[in-house]
C-alpha cells in the first residue's frame, strides 16, 4: 500500500505542521495536539471544543474558526484524543462564559471527554456537552452502545458555533446543539474499506462486486453487504433508511458527504439521486452541501445526513463562517 | 509480599509483551474494530515504562496510579480510560503500604475491575476486556499462574460471543467468530503478573 507519508508514527504530527503552515488564522500546538482559533478566547463568547480521531479531515480541525469551533483536539488516527488535550483546549478558549464539548457517540470519545469535563471543572471552567448520535444504521437498544455520531457533527458544530458567535449563553448554545442533533439522521455506504497508516492494508475485505451498507466513519464494517448497486439504488436505500425514522415537516439541510476516496463527479451524481428521492417523498430542501467533510481516510463511498431546520436553525446555518473546511459570508 | 519493585516489573513485562504482540492485537481489531488496538496500547505502555524509569514511586499503589495516569494521557480511544482506570483504581485500593500481600492485591484488582465495569458499562459475556479480567481475578486466589490461564481461557472464550459493548457491537451478529482484542490484551496484562513473579 502506497501512502504519501514519512512513517506511520508521525502522520498526525506531520499533518498538523502542514496545516499550521497553510492556515495562519489557527494556532496549532503540534506537540500537545490542540488547534485553536488565533483570536481565542473571545470575550463573552462561549467556547466550542470538539475532537475525535484523526483521519476524518476536515473534521474537526478544519472547522475551527469564526462562526464554528473555537478549538479542536485531534487524536491518533481513528482514536479519540486524550483528556489532557481537551482540558488544554478548554482553557485556551474559555473567556469565563463556559465551554461546550461536542462529542461523537463512540465509547472512546465519550469516556475521554467525560474525564476531561471533570478535570476542566476542577480548574473552574464551566463545561456543557452535546452528544452527537445521528447514524440510523446502528439502532438504539439495551445491548448496543447506541447510534454512532457521524455527519450531523458538522451541522451541530456550525449551528451551535453561530449561536455562540452571537453571544448566546452556554445553556442556550448547548440546547441548540442538542436540537440540531435530535433533528439530524445519517446513513453511510462504503464501496471500499479504508487503509490506516498503522496497519498499511485495508481494514476489512470488501470484494470488487460488493458494497457495505450502514458503515461508520472508522473503517469498521457496516451492518450488511450486498452486490454493487447503482447510485440511484443506493440513494433509495440511504434516504429511505433515514426517512423511516423521521418525517420532516420543515425543510431539511442535506449533507452528501464523501468518505475521502470518492470523486466529486460521483458525489454530485449521487446528490442528484438523493434530491430525486427527497422530492419523491415530499421533503423540502433548504440547503445542500456536497463534498468531503466527514471522511474515513481513503474509503470510497458516501454518507447522507438530513437535518430538519426551523427558521432559527436555518438562520444560524446561514450565518457567516470562516474555517479551512467551511467558509461563507465573510 | 509484593513490593513496589514487583509492580514495576509487572508494568515492564506488560510493556514488552504488548510491544511483541502489537501487530496481532491490531490484526484482531481489524475485522471487528478499527485496527488500532495494538498500536494504541503499545504507545501507552511504552510511555508507562519510560515514566517508571524516570520516576521510581516507592509504593505499589503509587506505581499503579502513576501507570494509570500515564495510560489515560497517552492511549486515547476507549482503551486509555479503561486500562487507565483499571490501574489507577487498583493502585488507590492498595493505599500507601510499602508492601502488600497477594490477597490484598487480589482484592485491590477486583476493585479496579469493578471500576472498569462501571465506567464502560460492560458485564461478563459482552465480549470485552472484562471477559478476561473477571476470571483472572476469580482465579487469583490460586496464584498468578492460575490467573494467567484463566485470563487466556476467558479471552479465547470471547470468539463465539456477539459483542454488546464497544465498537464491535455496531456489527451485531457479524462480531461472532472473532476473538475480542480487548480481552486478548487484558490476558497479556495478567500474564505480565505471572512473569513479574518469575512464573
Amino acid at each position: 500500500m502506497k501512502m504519501l507519508i514519512n512513517v506511520a508514527e508521525t502522520v498526525v504530527a506531520d499533518a498538523l505542521r502542514g496545516m499550521a503552515a497553510a492556515h495562519p488564522d489557527l494556532v496549532i500546538d503540534v506537540d500537545k495536539r490542540v488547534i485553536v482559533r488565533r483570536d481565542a478566547p473571545v470575550a463573552g463568547k462561549v467556547g466550542l471544543v470538539s475532537g475525535g480521531g484523526s483521519g476524518h479531515e476536515p473534521l474537526h480541525g478544519g472547522f475551527v474558526g469564526p462562526g464554528m469551533l473555537s478549538a479542536a483536539c485531534p487524536g491518533e488516527v481513528f482514536t479519540s484524543p486524550v483528556p489532557d488535550q481537551m482540558v488544554r483546549a478548554a482553557a485556551a478558549v474559555d473567556s469565563g462564559a463556559g465551554v461546550l464539548f461536542i462529542v461523537k457517540n463512540y465509547t472512546g470519545d465519550v469516556l475521554n471527554f467525560d474525564m476531561a469535563a471533570e478535570l476542566a471543572e476542577d480548574e473552574g471552567i464551566q463545561i456543557a456537552k452535546v452528544l452527537v448520535n445521528d447514524d440510523v444504521a446502528v439502532t438504539d437498544s439495551l445491548y448496543t452502545a447506541g447510534r454512532r455520531g457521524t455527519g450531523a457533527t458538522l451541522f451541530v458544530e456550525k449551528i451551535a458555533g453561530a449561536a455562540a458567535d452571537e453571544g448566546q449563553p452556554l445553556e442556550r448554545v448547548e440546547a441548540i446543539g442538542r436540537q440540531v442533533n435530535e433533528n439530524a439522521r445519517s446513513f453511510g455506504v462504503a464501496l471500499s474499506a479504508c487503509t490506516t497508516p498503522a496497519k498499511g492494508s485495508p481494514t476489512f475485505d470488501l470484494p470488487p462486486g460488493e458494497l457495505e451498507l450502514g458503515i461508520g466513519i472508522h473503517g469498521e464494517p457496516g451492518r450488511e453487504r450486498r452486490a454493487m448497486m447503482t447510485s440511484g439504488e443506493i440513494a433509495d436505500v440511504a434516504v429511505g433508511a433515514i426517512l423511516d425514522g423521521m418525517s420532516p415537516r420543515n425543510p431539511v439541510l442535506v449533507l452528501v458527504n464523501g468518505m475521502g476516496g470518492t470523486p466529486l463527479l460521483e458525489l454530485y451524481g449521487f446528490n442528484a439521486e438523493v434530491q430525486r428521492v427527497l422530492a419523491e417523498r415530499g421533503v423540502a430542501v433548504a440547503h445542500t452541501l456536497v463534498g468531503n467533510y466527514v471522511t474515513s481516510l481513503d474509503m470510497a463511498g458516501a454518507s447522507v445526513t438530513l437535518c430538519q431546520v426551523d427558521e432559527e436553525l436555518l438562520r444560524l446555518w446561514n450565518a457567516p463562517v470562516k474555517t479551512p473546511g467551511l467558509r461563507w459570508g465573510m | 509480599m509484593l513490593d513496589a519493585d514487583f509492580f514495576r516489573r509487572w508494568m515492564t513485562a506488560t510493556a514488552a509483551s504488548v510491544d511483541r504482540e502489537a501487530e496481532r492485537l491490531t490484526a484482531l481489531d481489524s475485522p471487528i474494530g478499527d485496527a488500532d488496538h495494538g498500536s494504541n496500547l503499545q504507545r501507552g505502555f511504552t510511555a508507562v515504562a519510560a515514566e517508571l524509569e524516570k520516576e521510581a514511586p516507592q509504593t505499589p499503589g503509587a506505581v499503579l496510579t502513576l501507570a494509570g495516569r500515564q495510560l489515560i494521557s497517552t492511549v486515547g480511544g476507549a482503551s486509555g480510560p479503561l486500562y487507565g482506570t483499571l490501574l489507577r483504581r487498583t493502585g488507590k485500593a492498595l493505599g500507601e503500604a510499602s508492601e502488600v500481600s497477594e490477597d490484598q492485591f487480589a482484592q485491590a484488582l477486583r476493585a479496579g475491575v469493578d471500576a472498569v465495569m462501571t465506567l464502560g458499562g460492560a458485564a461478563p459475556g459482552d465480549k470485552t476486556m472484562i471477559d478476561a479480567l473477571v476470571p483472572a481475578v476469580d482465579a487469583l486466589g490460586d496464584g498468578f499462574t492460575a490467573a494467567r490461564a484463566a485470563a487466556e481461557e476467558g479471552a479465547l472464550a470471547t470468539t463465539p460471543l456477539q459483542a454488546r459493548k464497544g465498537r464491535a457491537s455496531y456489527l451485531g451478529e457479524r462480531s461472532i467468530g472473532h476473538q475480542d482484542p480487548g480481552a486478548t490484551s487484558s490476558a497479556l496484562l495478567i500474564a505480565g503478573l505471572a512473569e513479574a513473579h518469575g512464573e
